[in-house]
């Protein structure tokens, strides 16, 4: 082992020791990061997951959809989070209202495509059996997208906690305020406070994904479990 | 010339600039243009070459494991998973996770962009080759073509559309992740945001114009790669539209 690996060994049992010595204020630091993500996946499944869902029934606009995915992806956090802080102030809003903006376009866009995408035979069959449109969305379009729902707001959920880190910059809070800070925290706490980050990251991922298992119907579960995970369909 | 190196460059510049930048209004073109050849220019060759290396060296190994994959079938579902899975990691933390081996350099920003690129690139390439139906894989080996003249001459072509498609994710995400690693190089159009940001009144312009470059950049490089996907691929317009 050469010197540097035993540096590197060094910084690594620094920052566990660091998270171990700290464990109650990096969890009040995570809940605070956590408080800030909720809101703003909530703003955003509130505003993108009612139009997506109607959009998608009436196979229209699927042009908004791909464009909100488009312009999405292109818009960078540090973009959006420095450009709400010009306009709102530093603190929570303005992080809030810019993690609500990212994670607007995957829950648009899967929404919009989980909806449209329903086989057309069972709408087909629905509307043979006389239901109405808003039967047919609610029995039948619905528990049919549920794999893909979930997706976008997989994405979104944790598209959003990632990035949270990052408004630490714009006085955002949560693990970030450590992150950003190695005058006071030094390496090891900036290095714990990361490991925490991606040990958040990885429970929300796991927790939806468990959540979509609970909620999915048992004959939907086997087709398209993991969706467009990825937002990684070609178009 | 780049920021952080050679003679200091005093960025929000208040007091000696124009009567805009001193008051600080909502876009001063005075100050890009008085700061385009030591700041945003430099700043986005930058970050086009931190996204075409992490892109271009994404891509070579994305398609060599995807080949592989595509021989080897049973290897896929757990690579899609565990691709997911990184997927969740955030980029400022893996960043920070990396600087302990490789420090602050271009190498830890470029071992990140890459693991994302490959994360995007690797599944969108396994469904290209996999999209060639049973029939048409049939109708190659009746004409008698090997396994390797079917790979390039049927499998490889019927998957441009999805490569394609991931390779457009990729580049825009990799632009968009890019900015981060202003967190640790002075480098990229992410750079100027975070000095406007240390600030106790960001200045707009700076934050505005980078932004809309890192934007900009991401939009034309999503269009070039359509453009191409359908000079290449003529046929998938109709399906995929």
């Amino acid at each position: 082992m050469t010197l540097a690996d035993a540096a590197n060994l060094h910084t690594f049992v620094d920052a566990f020791r660091f998270i171990g010595d700290n464990f109650g204020f990096l969890l009040g630091k995570a809940a605070e990061q956590l408080e800030l993500s909720g809101a703003a996946v909530g703003i955003a499944l509130f505003v993108a997951l009612p139009l997506g869902i109607v959009l998608g029934h009436l196979h229209r606009g699927s042009g908004i959809a791909i464009g909100a995915s488009i312009v999405g992806r292109a818009l960078p956090s540090l973009v959006l989070i420095a450009a709400f802080l010009t306009l709102l102030g530093i603190g929570f809003v303005n992080n809030m209202v810019a993690l609500a903006v990212l994670a607007t376009g995957p829950i648009l866009t899967n929404s919009f495509d989980a909806v449209d995408r329903v086989d057309p035979d069972a709408v087909d069959a629905a509307r043979g059996m006389g239901m109405t449109g808003t039967q047919i969305l609610r029995q039948i379009e619905l528990p049919l997208a549920l794999p893909l729902l979930f997706a976008g707001l997989r994405v979104a959920a944790v598209t959003v906690v990632a990035t949270a880190p990052i408004a630490a910059v714009a006085g955002g809070g949560g693990l970030g305020d450590i992150i950003v800070n190695q005058a006071s925290y030094r390496l090891a706490g900036v290095l714990g406070a990361s490991i925490c980050v991606m040990i958040l990251s990885a429970v929300v991922f796991l927790g939806l994904l468990g959540l979509q298992a609970a909620v999915t119907p048992a004959g939907v579960r086997r087709h398209r479990f993991l969706g467009t995970s990825l937002e990684g369909s070609p178009e | 010339m780049t920021l952080g190196k050679g003679p200091p460059v005093v960025i929000p510049n208040f007091g000696q600039g124009s009567s805009c930048v001193r008051g600080d209004h909502t876009l001063c073109w005075s100050w890009v243009r008085d700061h385009w050849h030591d700041t945003l220019g430099p700043a986005l060759v930058q970050h086009i070459e931190l996204t075409a290396i992490a892109v271009g060296i994404g891509f070579a190994l994305a398609f060599a494991l995807a080949l592989a994959a595509h021989r080897v079938r049973r290897i896929e579902q757990p690579v899609g998973i565990i691709a997911a899975l990184l997927y969740t990691i955030p980029s400022l933390a893996l960043f920070q996770f990396l600087i302990p081996f490789t420090g602050l350099t271009w190498t830890t920003v470029e071992i990140a962009l890459v693991s994302y690129t490959l994360v995007i690139l690797f599944p969108n390439i396994v469904a290209g080759l996999q999209s060639a139906s049973p029939d048409v894989l049939e109708a190659a080996r009746g004409m008698g073509l090997t396994r390797m003249q079917t790979l390039l001459r049927v499998e490889l072509p019927l998957a441009v559309p999805a490569i394609i498609g991931g390779l457009r994710v990729a580049v825009v995400s990799t632009i968009s992740i890019a900015t981060i690693a202003a967190f640790l190089l002075p480098d990229g159009l992410g750079y100027p945001i975070f000095l406007a940001l240390k600030d106790p009144t960001p200045f707009k312009t700076e934050i505005y114009s980078a932004g809309v470059l890192a934007v900009a950049l991401a939009l034309v490089c999503d269009a070039a790669l359509m453009l191409l996907r359908r000079t290449l691929a003529p046929w998938a317009r109709r399906r995929l539209a």
